[in-house]
């Protein structure tokens, strides 16, 4: 059999505990002043740039990135603490959170010197907003059929074509892209793709809303006509996107955000049921409770192996597969507890209203960011099976 | 894992691997492979892996205790490993010394009480105890009377009234009834020392044991799909059988993380509080869940072939849906930890799950 499945019992180190006690603060005070309410799920849609600069200015985005960047050389496991935090207290990260996880890693890996001094300070600072621009009208999972063109022109790139499902491309002020610089061989499917940094709100991009069934206009489509890339905006090698895709995938697929999405029905539905719970709403949430529990255990996991510098492409695939399918399935399972919950309970219209924004955002939370059978196809290639 | 935790769980993979092999174990009819595995585990040490030397154990650490259990687990051992640890382990918290030869703990359940009488002798049913009928001692946790303070005791077999039963894999699961027995040596309980206490430690024995189990039938379910031609391919080429089995790898992470996460944190409390509580209830729910799910997909994987005495299977599957029944069940701990939870109130819930 193939490589047997670790996931070390990983202890958050101390300093993470004092850096633990800051954010909490740190988001008390914000939910005083009104910057967010804590009890209003967490609105895709909702930016908030000044939380984002408050956010840079106290030190947690670009954590572990390189001081001279901008970043603050901390470990993986002290983000992990920050990114938690956050999560659960519906703090507004929507306009950092892309940058922060995702962007600065491709940039600082893969992007010219003079662009890294440009582009990183200013994601650790949170000025700047980053859309990842993958899917398109007939390439979505499969991710290597994009046919987005960068047609080779003096100095750089022209691009022609439209993504589509662009998370915050509206608010973003750059995006990730891959474009189609040459055709797929015979021998490599995969082959033919690269990868680029695009400036938004530049002539030859235009960002149309797309409207989703939770009410928000969080995703967009993005249509490109000759819109023009200089060459140093070529983000590794030519032709070889898929060389650099998947490393990244470990970052993005294991975090707290992968579980927590809609945990605070969670918690209001403990607010609802008051303290003597009857046996069915106490066995309801003690399993709820041992789950994520569970979850967060393997996502710390995941952490402390990323930490320790090792790519644990199978683990992390495993925590955001049963991950998101716990938080897709939390609030119904709410629900159904919530049924018996007492027509006095004081939070019982916050909960009903969570639990409706949480039922109409369930849906997304096995697709975005790899789906379901994509991460089960990747688990299966580690099981030795494909 | 430290160095020590591999020697230890080393051994016991190597007496496992020569002694348990579970293709042979279950061609033999008349059960003589017993007798050599107890033996080897016996001249290891390993039974009393959590007594200390000057009371007739080996005096390995918990954690290393814990290494073989996940062990026992992956080979799904059907002698009274588990049972024998966790008896010498109450005993040694009253540095009562534990005898030699097989040993289970009474009660094995946390609805059932064993009391103290005015005499010093002990009364009392116990259900579901794992292995009674095999054991030589019993390890008894007794309350007096007015269901106060606890007592360890140490207690003959013999002299207790023992109606056989079998669990769902065919081990001993027996109903042990206490009348009046003069215990072999009690010594009241360490402070803070409650039964919850002995329900949990058992529970996270129960938990490797199942995370274990469940990574063997992980493995025997991927090389049987590399096998197995249907339709003129393997059928770990069919999609519906690679996403399959990517589910039950996934129920085995989230029981081995569990389970894992719980052993470690009770191998290095200091105490007993809400967060070793909820590490420990929380790994027997979902390893419980995990048996489950996951044993249902490794029979499936199988088809027909996997639900028959012949195929090694059942060896592994049954086992782990039976021992979610031991020291309370995960809906028994469901109602308790969901009752703690609502106790702390919404704002502690956070907070008690980032402890850890």
């Amino acid at each position: 059999m193939t490589a047997a499945l670790r996931f070390d019992p990983i202890r958050l180190p101390s300093e993470c505990e004092q850096l633990r006690k800051e954010v909490r603060a740190f988001l008390a005070e914000e939910i005083a002043a009104g910057t967010f309410d804590p009890h209003q799920p967490n609105r895709e849609d909702t930016d908030v740039p000044e939380f984002s600069r408050k956010v840079g200015a106290r030190g947690w985005l670009g954590m572990t990135w390189p001081k001279k960047y901008g970043g603050h050389e901390r470990s993986f496991l002290e983000r992990y603490v920050v990114t938690e935090e956050m999560r659960v207290a519906n703090a507004p990260t929507r306009r950092f959170f892309v940058a922060d996880r995702q962007s600065g890693p491709v940039l600082l890996k893969y992007a010219p010197e003079n662009i890294k001094m440009d582009i990183l300070p200013r994601i650790c600072r949170g000025e700047i907003c980053f859309a990842i621009g993958m899917s398109e009208p007939n390439s979505g999972s499969d991710l290597f059929a994009a046919k987005t063109r960068a047609t080779k022109t003096d100095g750089g790139y022209l691009i022609n074509g439209t993504k589509i499902w662009t998370s915050s491309a509206h608010i973003a002020d750059y995006m990730i892209a891959i474009f189609r610089t040459s055709p797929p061989t015979k021998e490599n499917r995969r082959h033919g793709l690269t990868q680029f940094l695009v400036k938004m709100k530049q002539p030859g991009i235009q960002v149309n809303p797309i409207g989703q069934i939770t009410g928000q206009y969080e995703f967009n489509e993005v249509v490109f006509t000759d819109h023009f890339l200089p060459d140093d905006h070529v983000l590794g090698e030519v032709d070889g996107a898929w060389k650099q895709a998947t490393s990244e995938l470990a970052y993005e697929r294991s975090g707290p955000e992968r579980f927590l999405e809609t945990y605070y029905v969670l918690t209001e539905l403990v607010r609802a049921v008051g303290n003597n719970p009857d046996t069915r709403s106490a066995e309801g949430i003690g399993r709820l409770v041992a789950q994520v529990h569970t979850m967060r255990r393997m996502s710390v996991s995941v952490a402390g192996m990323l930490q320790a510098g090792k790519e644990p492409v199978v683990e992390a695939s495993i925590v955001k597969d049963i991950g998101t399918i716990w938080e897709q399935q939390l609030p119904h399972r709410v629900r159904e507890l919530a049924a018996f919950v007492e027509e006095t309970a004081t939070n019982r219209e916050t909960l009903e209203k969570q639990l409706s924004f949480a039922i109409k955002t369930a849906p997304k939370l096995t697709i975005q960011g790899g789906t379901t059978e994509v991460l089960r196809g990747i688990i299966a290639r580690g099981l030795g099976l494909r | 894992m430290a160095e020590s935790e591999n020697i230890v769980a080393e051994t016991a993979e190597k007496i496992f691997a020569d002694l348990a092999d579970a293709q042979t174990i279950n061609r033999d009819k008349r059960g003589e492979w017993k007798a050599p595995l107890w033996q080897a585990l016996t001249d290891s040490g390993l039974p009393l892996s959590w007594v200390p030397e000057d009371c007739g154990g080996s005096g390995a650490s918990l954690a290393e205790g814990f290494s073989v259990l996940s062990a026992a687990g992956r080979f799904a051992v059907a002698v009274p490993l588990t049972e024998t640890m966790l008896a010498g382990w109450l005993l040694a918290q009253v540095r009562i010394s534990s005898p030699g030869g097989e040993m289970t703990v009474v009660p094995a359940s946390p609805k059932d009480r064993i009391t103290i009488n005015a005499d010093g002798s002990l009364s009392g049913r116990a259900r579901g105890v794992p292995f009674a009928k095999a054991a030589k001692h019993f390890a008894v946790l007794a309350s007096d009377a007015n269901g106060g303070s606890l007592s360890m005791a140490l207690v003959d077999a013999a002299k207790c009234r023992i109606e056989t039963g079998l669990n769902l894999g065919g081990d001993p699961s027996d109903v042990v009834t206490l009348d009046k027995v003069q215990p072999v040596a009690i010594k009241p309980a360490p402070k803070g020392f409650d039964q919850t206490r002995l329900m949990l430690m058992g529970g996270v024995a129960r938990s490797l044991q199942i995370a274990g189990a469940l990574e063997s039938m992980l493995e025997i379910s991927v090389r049987y799909s590399n096998e197995r031609v249907a339709f003129e391919k393997k059928i770990s080429k069919f999609q519906a059988v690679q996403h399959n089995l990517a589910r039950l790898a996934g129920e085995s992470a989230a029981a081995l993380a569990a389970a894992t996460s719980a052993a470690d944190a009770i191998a290095n409390a200091t105490s007993f509080d809400d967060e070793v509580f909820l590490e420990a209830v929380a790994a027997k729910i979902r390893c419980a869940e995990a048996a489950e799910k996951g044993g249902g997909i490794a029979h499936q994987v199988h088809g027909a072939i996997g639900f028959t005495v012949e195929h090694i299977l059942h060896r592994y599957s049954l086992r782990a849906l039976a021992w979610r029944d031991d020291f309370g069940s995960e809906s028994y701990w469901a109602v308790e930890l969901g009752k703690l939870v609502a106790v702390r109130g919404a704002d502690e819930l956070w907070p008690l799950v980032a402890s850890r």
